[in-house]
């Protein structure tokens, strides 16, 4: 990357971060705010299946399971343990991080339609066992009165205090996905990515390669089912909804997958977008509207709206490579190649 | 023992339902390798379409069916042409995508135009239960059972002994090959998708009078129909029949003696199971479309 295309670049994220930094005082309602903090809980989610769809390639659409699990399992600590939240939250994201493990292992086992339908299946399962098991859960009556998290005199109770926490969550979620995919086991993964057994065929071991990809994405979609659960301060099998998965998806696909800020601009668009929609149509037009967009984002901007726009200033500046890690980038302009199931 | 045969009997109800969504989905996803995430939209469209023909303009049972399948088979063959055509070239998973949103605008378009009120529909049959020894089966189950397994009969023939059959079943072994064949892949392809969304919308015509009819009642739809796929074994037709009967056996027996709470996991257990021990599918030696 040139001197000149990194200093625009700089300036950018200095008016993102100070903008960040400083709206709880300019938005102009704690509604706007709750937007806001609801958008940074689906950036850590977004974040989280983009490490997975984006950077190697396979759809989970199981992942509503770990965002629940990590709710469930911060609720329960603090409600019937009385833990304190901050320890509440690393282990909902140690439970989260096992079960993605624990999953992980035997779905990678398939690839393409047969590890979507079974990260379904097993997301399905656990759904199931949280509205069944009354004694543990409460069964579809939920959990209510999760406290918010205090922090000695400090208590999290207001939207602005928790703004902050969200924020640092998701300024975590993506240094931690940055370096990730930066790093030596980044670039294993797009190579497992753009052409498996190429890359098997030089050493990348893609069982374990992946396997620690979906532990880091699970993790990260606990610590986001936790932050949701000590906002709302209530949790419902509602957490397991597919719902929520598909948001996951259209805001990754939506903001540019194997980009690191696609999944952010695509969970601020599609918090905001539905809110906005609300004043001017029912919930019913949301969704088909939702639909809709989806299928029109596949037909006219597939790659996203990350990469995209980035090609479109590379193309105005000087003829550029292709945006950082976007698909494509590693070896060809062509998508990732199908992947049959294994046999 | 009794017990055993009772849900036996109900298992054989809802699996021959099971058995054409899963036919219909085999088709979809065997020749075209599309995930039909919106299958189960064409099951609902199938059970509103019934509800229409039986409660707004009382149409005998057999004319509801009808106009179930045909409904199913329009909007399949306007969603071939629009969306799957266009997308042919493109990764499974982009047209996985395209499927969901379809998926998604589709319940929400059926929620705007019935509302999201559960509808029972109004059928023909006496309510009396027959006793056949020790079992006893409601006159509407049995009619249901008898048309899944016409339809299931029919769908076997279109497949085996008719020319269009016969172009599936080359496109399914080898596209490139059938064209040259002068096989107008275009057609199969897009007649297929017609045909398995038409069986899935006869499914939903053939559940809804027995369950509740409502927007949301094809997610789990969907689900069963990929779990009977996985079962047979892709593309495999008689694997969809066995499967899918053998689902509703399964689920009965899951309901009856584990947990009624617990019956729709065993779609899930079981396709978690096969795809991870047997991913061909159980019947994979039997024979396939091909």
């Amino acid at each position: 990357m040139s001197a000149r295309r990194l200093r625009p670049r700089a300036a950018a994220w200095a008016v993102v971060g100070l903008a960040a930094a400083t709206a709880p005082a300019w938005l102009p309602s704690p509604y706007h705010l709750h937007i806001l903090i609801m958008a940074g809980i689906f950036a850590v989610l977004a974040q989280s299946l983009n490490l997975l769809l984006g950077y190697t390639g396979q759809l989970s659409l199981g992942h509503a399971a770990f965002f629940g699990l990590g709710a469930y399992t911060s609720a329960l600590l603090t409600l019937r343990l009385g833990w304190p939240f901050w320890a509440a939250l690393p282990a909902a994201a140690v439970v989260a991080g096992l079960a993605g493990g624990a999953i992980g292992r035997l779905a990678f086992r398939l690839r393409g339609a047969y590890f979507v339908l079974v990260t379904i299946s097993f997301a399905g399962v656990i759904a199931l066992v949280a509205q069944n098991w009354m004694e543990l859960t409460n069964g579809p009556l939920g959990l209510p009165g999760v406290p918010p998290p205090e922090l000695g005199p400090w208590s999290f109770r207001s939207k602005a205090a928790y703004y902050y926490l969200v924020l640092a969550a998701v300024a975590l979620a993506w240094g931690v996905t940055a370096r990730l995919v930066r790093s030596r086991i980044g670039r294993a993964l797009v190579a497992l990515r753009e052409n498996e057994p190429l890359a098997e065929s030089i050493g990348v071991d893609a069982t374990r390669y992946l396997v620690l990809a979906a532990v880091v994405s699970a993790t990260m979609a606990g610590v986001a089912g936790s932050l949701y659960a000590h906002y709302t301060r209530f949790v419902s099998p509602e957490v397991f909804l597919f719902t929520y998965t598909v948001t996951m998806v259209v805001m990754v696909v939506a903001g540019g997958k194997g980009t690191l800020s696609g999944p952010l601009v695509g969970a601020l668009l599609f918090t905001a977008l539905p809110e906005a929609l609300r004043e001017a149509v029912s919930w019913q037009w949301q969704m088909l509207a939702y639909g809709v967009i989806l299928v029109l984002l596949v037909f006219f901007l597939p790659r996203g709206i990350v990469p995209t726009l980035a090609a479109r200033l590379a193309r105005a500046r000087v003829p550029a490579p292709v945006a950082d890690g976007a698909p494509g980038a590693l070896l060809s302009e062509a998508g990732p190649a199908e992947r049959p199931g294994r046999r | 023992m009794d017990a055993l045969l009772q849900h036996l009997v109900n298992g054989l109800v809802l699996g021959g339902t099971y058995a054409l969504l899963g036919i219909g989905l085999t088709l979809i996803f065997g020749l075209m390798n599309v995930v039909n995430f919106a299958h189960g939209e064409f099951y609902t469209l199938g059970a509103y379409a019934t509800f229409a023909a039986l409660a707004l303009a009382g149409l005998p049972f057999a004319g509801a069916l009808a106009l179930a399948l045909a409904a199913g088979m329009a909007l399949g063959a306007l969603t071939e042409r629009v969306l799957l055509r266009p997308l042919r070239h493109e990764s499974i998973e982009t047209v996985m995508l395209v499927m969901i949103g379809l998926w998604i605008a589709l319940q929400n378009a059926e929620l705007l135009v019935w509302g999201g009120v559960a509808k029972s529909i109004p059928h023909p049959f006496p309510t009396a239960p027959l006793t056949l020894g020790p079992v006893s089966i409601a006159p509407l189950r049995l009619a249901v059972l008898a048309a899944a397994l016409a339809l299931i009969a029919g769908a076997h023939l279109l497949i085996q002994k008719t020319r269009f059959g016969c172009a599936m079943r080359a496109t399914f072994q080898d596209p490139d090959t059938a064209a040259l064949m002068g096989v107008r892949i275009h057609r199969v392809r897009a007649a297929t998708f017609a045909l398995g969304s038409g069986l899935a919308a006869a499914a939903g015509a053939l559940l809804g009078p027995i369950f509740l009819v409502y927007p949301s009642m094809g997610d789990l739809a969907s689900l069963k129909a990929f779990s009977v796929v996985i079962l047979g074994g892709l593309g495999n037709v008689w694997g969809a029949t066995v499967g899918g009967l053998l689902l509703g056996v399964a689920e009965e027996l899951g309901a009856g003696y584990v947990s009624s709470g617990y019956r729709d996991a065993v779609g899930f257990v079981i396709m978690i199971l096969v795809l991870l021990l047997r991913p061909s599918g159980l019947f994979a030696r039997a024979e396939r479309v091909g």
